[in-house]
């Protein structure tokens, strides 16, 4: 049964640690507790969005560097 | 050129600014908005505002072509590009004149001439402006960086060429420690990256950040005195004054003399702002860059002036010649400017965007407030986390000092922590009161005695308007 993990704070939304870096999890890879999933920068400082719970990450529900709320759907675990 | 609307290229602050500026000028105005920004101050006090693009400052206020593409379409004759985003950028400089539109800045060529720093120091140079000494290019070997660094004085840095961002700098006090640095610096060069070569430049240790604001037509240029930003928290500007409290006069002429005649060798047109390092210790100042914009500082200027220099450069962009003899601009008092951003001081300046539940701005004679807030207003994360620019001026530093304490005491932003305790602290602090500090002086101060105030905004409740 997936599980939809929210936007810890409103930001950008970033899958890789730079442009052009690989993605810190790609679609069906395995997430351990305090893997960094991806980042939120909020005016200009970047937060890690470190994952709080295991499991395989089936499907991101937002792009790189789209604009996200706090609570927004960030990523479906199962 | 005759400019009939002018299209705000930027947001915040400084677009509320500029749209205040252009209606006294009796001139319409667009607001660009990213898709995050349809409700702020900027947007519902212009006339129209124009989308650009997505939240992303890169996608919209950072897009040249999405922003010549929206000045164009709204019908606007000029853009101004405010300060950060695209106010540096000569390629979209470029494209506005070429679109048919009116840059309010300086000419695209001023602009990639000035943000080279080799070229604008040779520039400074050429005018007979004192640069941070050094060597000219790569130091061949160890002798011969001893010799330099006997002709430049020490303390010295070793700077290697191909470095940047602070990185691969050390500081030798004398002959011994660079014969024993000198090749540590080029290993540590060669293997982080890949080019050993390294050059020496003065160290100045205890160096105060003074900027001298200059106004140019093109032709002739004047200075309307400096500003002191020695209070910098990251290489972030937080308090700003104006004038240099540490100057004395016969300084205070020959730096903004300085300014005048390099504005005037590069033919400089609109506001700019020579940014120097000045040593207190020997009253030396060195030229540094070049700010070929508006600055966010530049209140501080205008009060103790008494010039509005963004209605000026909007009509010295408009063709017009520069309005003022250098016999007309006089100082009078002294003016600073805390800067309020949307961040916890308590808890590491954690930026902290939200909604404004409550406000109550300060007020009474000699402070001003400029502000992109409102009651009701949602602080969106995507941008910087400028509030507010609260500016008290008064007949002397002292004055100013107790003026924007009262001010900042009558400050109430509800709904989200602001950096206004951390003005309060500087305002009663026996070493800022005394104006002893220098650029390293807040990060020292505030490792030495972390702020604790509380993590919300103050609890009292904003006073009943009468």
């Amino acid at each position: 049964m997936a599980k939809t993990i929210q936007a810890p704070l409103p930001g950008t939304f970033y899958r890789a640690s730079a442009p052009g870096e690989p993605p810190f999890k790609l679609e069906g890879d395995a997430v351990a507790v305090g893997d960094t999933v991806g980042l939120i920068e909020v005016m200009k400082s970047f937060t890690p969005v470190v994952a709080e719970e295991a499991g395989t990450l089936i499907a991101f529900h937002v792009e790189n560097e789209d604009a996200v709320m706090a609570g927004q759907p960030l990523y479906d675990l199962g | 050129m005759a400019v009939s609307t002018i299209f705000i290229a930027n947001r915040g602050e400084i677009a509320v600014r500029v749209i205040r500026a252009a209606r006294e000028l009796g001139l319409h105005t667009v607001q660009a908005v990213s898709a995050a920004d349809g409700d702020m101050l900027a947007a519902r006090l212009a006339d129209a505002v124009a989308p650009v693009g997505p939240a992303h400052a890169t996608k919209s206020y950072l897009n040249k072509e999405a922003v010549v593409r929206a000045a164009l379409e709204s019908g606007c004759d000029a853009v101004h590009p405010g300060y950060g985003f695209l106010s540096e950028n000569a390629d979209f400089a470029q494209m506005v004149e070429e679109a048919g539109l009116v840059f309010i800045g300086p000419r695209p060529e001023t602009i990639r001439q000035m943000g080279d720093k080799a070229r604008a120091r040779q520039e400074a140079q050429a005018a007979g402006v004192p640069t941070v000494p050094g060597t000219e290019g790569v130091v061949a070997d160890l002798d011969t960086a001893k010799a330099e660094a006997a002709r430049i004085g020490y303390p010295v840095m070793i700077k290697a060429a191909a470095g940047g961002g602070g990185r691969g700098i050390r500081v030798a006090r004398h002959e011994a420690e660079l014969a024993t640095l000198f090749p540590q610096a080029s290993g540590e060069a060669r293997a982080a990256f890949g080019d050993g070569g390294l050059y020496l430049e003065r160290f100045i240790g205890r160096a105060r950040h003074i900027e001298v604001q200059v106004l140019g037509d093109g032709k002739r240029a004047v200075h309307l005195f400096e500003r002191e930003c020695s209070l910098q928290r990251r290489r972030q500007k937080v308090w700003e004054e104006a004038p240099a409290a540490c100057l004395t006069s016969e300084q205070r002429v020959a730096l903004c003399d300085s300014a005048v005649r390099l504005a005037e060798r590069v033919g400089y047109r609109g506001a700019g702002t020579l940014e120097y390092l000045f040593d207190d210790e020997t009253g030396e100042f060195f030229f540094i860059e070049m700010n070929t914009r508006i600055q966010v500082e530049h209140p501080v200027t205008e009060m103790v002036t008494g010039i509005d220099l963004v209605r000026t450069m909007i009509s010295i962009a408009m063709g017009e010649p520069l309005p003022l003899a250098q016999g007309d601009i006089a100082l009078k008092g002294h003016a600073i400017e805390a800067r309020i951003c949307a961040e916890d001081p308590a808890a590491d300046f954690r930026p902290a965007p939200g909604t404004v539940t409550g406000l109550a701005l300060p007020g009474g004679f000699g402070v001003r407030f400029d502000t992109l807030l409102y009651a009701g207003y949602t602080v969106p994360p995507f941008y910087d986390s400028l509030l507010g620019k609260l500016i008290a001026h008064d007949e002397s530093r002292a004055a100013a000092i107790t003026r924007l304490d009262r001010a900042l005491g009558e400050l109430v932003v509800e709904g989200l922590p602001t950096t206004a305790p951390l003005h309060r602290a500087l305002a009663a602090d026996p070493a800022v009161r005394a104006g002893r500090v220098h650029t390293r002086w807040l990060e020292e101060w505030l490792a030495a005695a972390p702020l604790a105030v509380p993590l919300a905004a103050p609890a009292s409740p904003a006073p009943t308007p009468a």
